[in-house]
């Protein structure tokens, strides 16, 4: 089959306007420069105004260590995953790899909840609107930075791959929020990080569009 | 450089040299030299895209052809180019190359065929779409499946210029630069083609409705 006069006219038009790129990294490479740098950052927040002695107690209990693991997994496996489906010719499969975190993170916070329901612990609606603002306040920084360094790539399905990253990035606040909040879970905690978490990825996901293509 | 070397069986093959940046003379039906005409692109080289691109038809259009029949798979095709284009800042020269274009080229053709099922949503004609209702509200689909097939003779109708920029920006969803790309018109035409394009279609459609009134 001989080539159309047009698929003809679009190669010459693309060579012409081919200059030298720059190559992307690996994803792995990527990410670990993202995640280093909100260490880092987030490293000299923790020491200079976190109460660490409070997080270091909450580690003792075995649900809450799981817990925090499994926060602190979902972000870093869904950093990754974000950047590995970033790139065009990368499995959709990679959209799995935060699930099995993402599950225990939820299943033992709902465990918390209960248990907090049960003792009868006491709903603060001021902290919980607190931990909305710290949340939001975390994710939109970083969610702003990851946003540009994953666009880069232009990907073909910005929009999962931006609900991705906006999952790696609700994990890793919910994880720094716990530097800041030492308190059991109570139901309207669960339901204020869930909206929170839900609106990271949902204006992750409806901006990347119009991101991509600025 | 063109070198000769000899295979296993005593047949000679050509193979792709990067000398100083520059890939030579090869064998460009080799998808193995794919890879090295790649990396080659990616530092500039712009002769070695473009045997690259033209290389590369054949196999995206086999790979496109196995979801896609006739006229299509052309349109297709070049979506694919527009796409490596795009991205190919992303390959990574360790890995295969026509992996990499496989990949692409089907993703491109499972869009294309979301794309083709958006569309059809609204153009398929249906009988049963033909009976009316009593609560006018009731109507609205079929009045739509209605209007749609006349919006395809509109359409092809339209001068040449806002037939292309409808075709390429809103029928094909491709970006107002890829489109420029293809066509090989300024962003700027582009532009005034498909915004004249709609104001002549609304003319035609909402005259065709009033002759059906």
């Amino acid at each position: 089959m001989t080539m159309s006069d047009t698929t003809d006219q679009l190669i010459a038009r693309l060579s012409a306007d081919a200059g030298p790129v720059q190559r992307l990294r690996h994803p792995l490479m990527r990410a670990a420069a993202w995640l280093g740098c909100v260490a880092i950052g987030s490293g000299g927040v923790i020491a200079a105004f976190a109460d660490t002695s409070a997080f270091i107690g909450r580690a003792h209990d075995v649900r809450q260590m799981v817990e925090l693991t499994a926060t602190l997994a979902t972000g870093l496996l869904a950093i990754v995953a974000a950047f590995e489906m970033s790139l065009p010719d990368r499995s959709r499969a990679w959209a799995l790899l935060p699930l099995p975190a993402l599950a225990a993170w939820l299943a033992t916070t709902g465990l918390g909840c209960l248990q907090g329901w049960i003792a009868g612990t006491p709903t603060d609606l001021g902290e919980s609107a607190e931990c909305f603002l710290i949340l939001l306040g975390t994710s939109i920084p970083l969610g702003l930075v990851l946003s540009w360094m994953l666009l880069r790539a232009k990907p073909l399905a910005p929009a999962s791959v931006a609900a991705m990253g906006g999952l790696g990035v609700a994990g890793i606040a919910a994880f720094l929020l716990q530097f800041f909040h030492p308190f059991d879970v109570t139901v309207i905690d669960l339901a204020i990080h869930a909206v929170a978490i839900g609106l990271v990825i949902a204006v992750s996901a409806l901006s990347s569009r119009k991101l991509a293509a600025a | 450089m063109l070198t000769l070397r000899g295979r296993p069986n005593g047949r000679p093959y050509l193979f792709v040299r990067v000398v100083s940046g520059m890939v030579t003379q090869g064998d460009d039906t080799n998808r193995e030299n794919w890879s090295r005409l790649m990396q080659a692109a990616q530092d500039g080289d712009r002769a070695a895209y473009e045997r690259l691109l033209r290389a590369a038809v054949p196999f995206i259009r086999t790979v496109v052809a196995r979801q896609h029949r006739g006229d299509r798979i052309e349109d297709i095709v070049q979506d694919v180019l527009l796409t490596v284009h795009r991205v190919r800042h992303t390959y990574d020269p360790a890995r295969p190359f026509d992996a990499w274009l496989a990949t692409i080229a089907r993703r491109r053709s499972i869009d294309a065929i979301r794309r083709r099922g958006r569309i059809a949503a609204v153009e398929t004609t249906d009988d049963v779409a033909y009976e009316t209702f009593a609560d006018p509200g009731a109507n609205k689909d079929t009045e739509l499946t209605v209007q749609a097939s006349g919006l395809g003779a509109a359409i092809a109708a339209l001068p040449e210029g806002q037939r292309e920029a409808i075709e390429l920006l809103k029928v094909r969803d491709l970006s107002l630069r890829e489109a420029s790309q293809v066509s090989g018109k300024s962003i700027a035409a582009l532009k005034v083609n498909v915004h004249r394009a709609i104001k002549t279609l609304r003319a035609r459609l909402k005259g065709s409705r009033g002759d059906d009134e």
